[in-house]
């Protein structure tokens, strides 16, 4: 985290998945067999490209670059809802439990074809909440996720 | 009367699976189907499936049911549908009816892969309008294009309730809360996790005690539950909502393999009911098999190698495929189900499933 952007795989379940596998260009993530291994990635090897986030059917790949600025990093998260906010959109963004964080700022709304539907969309905000952000509140800009 | 070698019932993941293996190496197959337009559950799965590339992971479940018509398609092979099977006879036909006239087709081998059906859940109040399974609130959302309601509480923390409470929020509802009445979420944490994220609390330990409302849903009371399953007093709380979901399993619809004399087993983590079947999913009567669901809930990667196995079965026992052409096929199929049914989640279903065939090849002894 401390070198650049970095994937960050929250699969913590063996469950029979192996997409991220193939998905990474650098050969960063390994699940070998059984299937049902929990990814490994290797920090040493991870470009933070981003190239994992989409194809993963459970939604559970993150990009965190901690020193995106001086103050602030970039979070990026697979993202399945419509509409898709635009680029340079102020954002409410939240955590695991869909609570409220912080504002933030998008940067980029990827989309592609390729990615079959799931957008990938980066936000910029204040470096404390780096490991927390990991969607856009579906309920506004409340503190207590209801 | 029409006649064919093998009549496959249901054009699901495990039917349409099957009739590719018994076409492919010249087999004529029939495949009937109640519905409209085949697919089965594939069509209202727009979620990415999980498994590696050989079960077409990160593909979504309707894309996999359009890859999987291309190939029947490709294949010449018969679907006929709007076709409810209402019959099996014991010399191997197969009474459906269609256009309101019924008609009978003979088979040589028949695979009946009929899948399952939702369960019920009976509370004060289920009965009024906005009370529904959560596979059909899925049909509704994402075949039909048509929001059942806006305020949704979703009952069962299965993977069904997890995903279809995800594909509701996608679809433009709340989902107000999901209860589950086991103190651990059952189905895939990442699935768990997406709904969080979105902001849905998961209460564990809670079941519903009752649906409010005059001519519909208008408020759930749900109450806590004790280490014994007890209801706690004083834990009720109530939700507004104008739908309520129940997504507590499937059970096999197996009446057509009950007709045709099948023997069965009462497997409780199949899902009930289900009919013995040996390795190449043949029940115990010869020429019958089964594949996918109806032979115990399990998913639609499974479903299709099961109608794999059973297509290839079939395609051995009339000839279509020499004996070793035929093991080396069913060894590959074996080797893909097992990985599928690896991990915790697998774990049981795989034990579950050894049982049954171990239960089915010692009562043919």
């Amino acid at each position: 985290m401390e070198a650049g952007p970095v994937a960050f795989i929250e699969c913590v379940q063996e469950i029979p998945c192996n997409p991220c596998e193939a998905a990474c260009p650098f050969g960063a993530i390994t699940v070998g067999e059984p299937i049902t291994n929990l990814p490994v990635l290797h920090g040493d090897k991870c470009t933070g490209c981003g190239a994992c986030i989409a194809p993963c059917p459970g939604l559970a790949i993150f990009k965190v670059h901690l020193r995106y600025t001086e103050t602030t990093s970039l979070v990026e998260f697979p993202y399945e809802y419509g509409p898709l906010p635009d680029k340079g959109d102020s954002v409410p963004c939240g955590d695991r439990s869909g609570n409220y964080v912080t504002e933030g700022k998008v940067v980029s709304v990827r989309n592609p074809k390729a990615h079959d539907g799931t957008a990938v969309i980066s936000v910029e905000i204040p470096q404390a909440y780096c490991l927390e952000v990991r969607t856009i509140c579906r309920k506004g800009r409340r503190h207590d996720g209801q | 009367m029409k006649t064919t070698q093998v009549a496959v019932i249901g054009a699901g993941p495990a039917g349409l699976a099957a009739a590719i293996e018994v076409a492919r190496v010249g087999g004529k197959v029939t495949v009937i189907d109640e519905n409209a337009k085949p697919g089965g559950q594939l069509f209202k799965q727009i979620h990415k499936f999980f498994g590696s590339k050989e079960h077409r992971a990160g593909v979504r479940g309707f894309h996999i049911g359009e890859q999987l018509l291309a190939e029947t398609r490709r294949l010449d092979v018969e679907v006929l549908l709007d076709s409810p099977v209402y019959a099996l006879f014991p010399d191997m036909t197969v009474g459906y009816v269609h256009d309101q006239k019924e008609v009978c087709l003979k088979a040589e081998k028949i695979i009946i892969a009929a899948g399952a059906a939702e369960n019920a859940l009976a509370f004060p109040g289920s009965t009024l309008p906005g009370v529904m399974g959560a596979g059909a609130a899925q049909t509704m959302i994402n075949v039909h294009r048509v929001l059942p309601g806006k305020k949704v509480l979703m009952i069962g923390s299965g993977n069904v309730g997890l995903i279809v409470s995800y594909q509701l929020m996608q679809a433009g509802a709340d989902v107000v809360a999901l209860i589950e009445a086991a103190p651990q979420i059952g189905g895939y944490g990442v699935h768990a996790a997406k709904i969080r994220r979105a902001g849905v609390p998961i209460y564990v330990s809670h079941t519903v005690k009752k649906v409010l409302g005059e001519q519909q849903v208008e408020s759930v009371e749900i109450v806590e539950l004790d280490s014994q399953w007890q209801p706690v007093a004083g834990s009720e709380k109530i939700l507004t909502v104008d739908t309520v979901c129940i997504a507590v399993g499937l059970t096999p619809l197996t009446e057509l393999a009950w007709l045709m004399g099948c023997e069965f087993v009462f497997v409780s983590s199949l899902g009930g009911h289900v009919p013995k079947h040996n390795r190449n999913m043949e029940t115990t009567v010869p020429g019958v098999y089964i594949a996918g669901d109806i032979s115990g809930v399990e998913e639609a990667s499974t479903a299709m190698e099961e109608g794999r196995l059973a297509g290839t079965a079939c395609a051995e026992a009339l000839g279509l495929l020499d004996r070793e052409g035929a093991r080396e096929l069913k060894a590959l199929i074996w080797d893909r189900m097992h990985a599928l049914r690896t991990g915790p989640f697998g774990e049981g279903r795989r034990k579950a499933k050894d049982q049954l065939i171990g239960l089915s090849m010692g009562g043919q002894a």
